[in-house]
């Protein structure tokens, strides 16, 4: 049985733990607040490049001159996918949900007779995946959530590797897996592929293009220097503002996620506290019974 | 109609400037060209450069933004810019930029990979432009 000084020692080992965890919810609580503010600045952005998107394609018909980034590389052989996952831990089954929705996939892939290679972006991702597909991963951007938050100088490092590996004919299809921010108890692993470009999946703003597609047609728009150049242009930017939103959208849920695994673990100490308590007194409690009934046996003996 | 048109700057984190202009000088890829409020709709890729802001009529303390290239979106009422980085002119040191572009130049000397080669190109080109803009 342990001893009254074992219970008090975890007892205080659980107080403190408690106190961390609870630093830990508020942070991530204002550290969500500064990055869903962030998703939603980076929004206006987003808009005005799908809508122009929306605007191109249909005036622009996909042929096999048309850049690989619209039109591929008409073979669907090889695939690279994208992992985004958080770069710290301690956030509930955030990373390992997006990493099991990347494995789903992956092994799917395979089972299909295709190759694939990874690209990890956040440290747990490459931590989860590197021991099941080790000769996979191709490379892993680490340490890409900074303090401040997602820079777009991240995202766009990033669009710019997968576009140089796309120049060098590596791969022939390029999908995104991250976790998408519902709400703060919600964050859904998602998988959209980005090459190539599919306009279906510009996800949550098909009211917003309806809206454009329909001022289009309102307005007959000029093309300066030409449709197909402006595409060209247009379509890589767009790659990095994907990639760009998938990380805003999974560094607000990593913080969401975060958060509620800390309240979640606050509350367990706290239960854990009340048991050690209990039984704290309760042993106390015997020893003192354990004590009075020696000294009454000896009295009596004497 | 109005005399002033919306504009917007917008880069990929934040909105940069939201408000109503006179004439805005845009350099576009096919070379620069103003616009002013009823414009025919136009839209544009546009080469690293300066925007031009005209607030007024006539006004002489223009504000004069860099920017890496990007596309604009102009209609009658509205023109927005979308460019991944915007700074303003005055916040570019010649210095600096000067001593940035010599060591790029020797990066490019240094740079194996065909694809570093590039990239250290673009960004020799780019930082000439911003040197081009200063000099102005």
């Amino acid at each position: 049985m342990p001893s009254l000084r074992d219970y008090r020692d975890r007892i205080t080992s659980v107080k403190s733990t408690k106190k961390i965890t609870s630093a830990m919810k508020m942070v991530a609580a204002s550290k969500l607040r500064r990055a869903q503010g962030q998703a939603e600045a980076a929004q206006p952005y987003a808009l005005a490049m799908a809508g122009m998107l929306t605007r191109l394609s249909a005036n622009v018909v996909v042929n096999a001159a048309s850049p690989k980034l619209l039109a591929g590389t008409g073979s669907d052989q090889r695939h690279l996918i994208i992992v985004v996952t958080s770069d710290r831990g301690l956030c509930g089954g955030f990373n390992s949900n997006s990493v099991k929705c990347a494995r789903n996939k992956i092994n799917e892939l395979k089972r299909a007779g295709k190759d694939v290679s990874i690209v990890c972006v956040g440290r747990k991702g490459y931590d989860l995946l590197s021991r099941e597909f080790p000769k996979d991963i191709i490379h892993s951007f680490k340490g890409v959530f900074g303090k401040k938050g997602v820079e777009y100088a991240q995202a766009h490092k990033i669009a710019q590797y997968v576009l140089d590996r796309l120049d060098d004919n590596e791969f022939d299809i390029c999908s995104l897996v991250y976790n998408s921010f519902h709400s703060v108890m919600v964050q859904e692993p998602s998988c959209v592929q980005l090459i190539p470009f599919q306009e279906a999946l510009i996800e949550g703003l098909s009211e917003e293009i309806d809206k454009e597609v329909e001022r289009a047609v309102k307005s007959p728009y000029s093309f300066e220097p030409s449709e197909e150049e402006i595409l060209a242009k247009l379509l890589p930017r767009n790659l990095g503002i994907q990639i760009f939103r998938a990380m805003l959208d999974s560094s607000a849920g990593e913080q969401a996620a975060r958060m509620t695994a800390m309240d979640n673990a606050t509350r367990n100490a706290g239960d854990m506290i009340g048991d050690l308590t209990l039984k704290y007194n309760r042993a106390r409690q015997a020893s003192i019974t354990k004590e009075l009934i020696e000294i009454i046996s000896g009295a009596e003996a004497v | 109609m109005s005399k002033v048109m919306n504009f917007e700057l917008v880069s990929p984190e934040a909105k940069l400037v939201s408000e109503p202009m006179y004439q805005v000088e845009i350099p576009g890829d096919d070379g620069a060209f103003g616009v002013m409020a009823g414009h025919c709709s136009i839209l544009s890729s546009l080469r690293a450069g300066v925007v031009t802001l005209h607030k007024e009529e006539g006004s002489s303390d223009n504000r004069r933004i860099f920017i890496n290239g990007g596309f604009a979106d102009v209609s009658a009422e509205n023109c927005t810019i979308l460019a991944e980085e915007a700074i303003d002119v005055a916040d570019l040191s010649k210095e600096s930029l000067e001593q940035y572009l010599t060591d790029l130049n020797e990066d490019l000397g240094i740079a194996e990979e065909i694809h570093d080669k590039k990239h250290i190109e673009d960004n020799i080109a780019l930082t000439k432009a911003k040197l081009a803009a200063v000099a102005i």
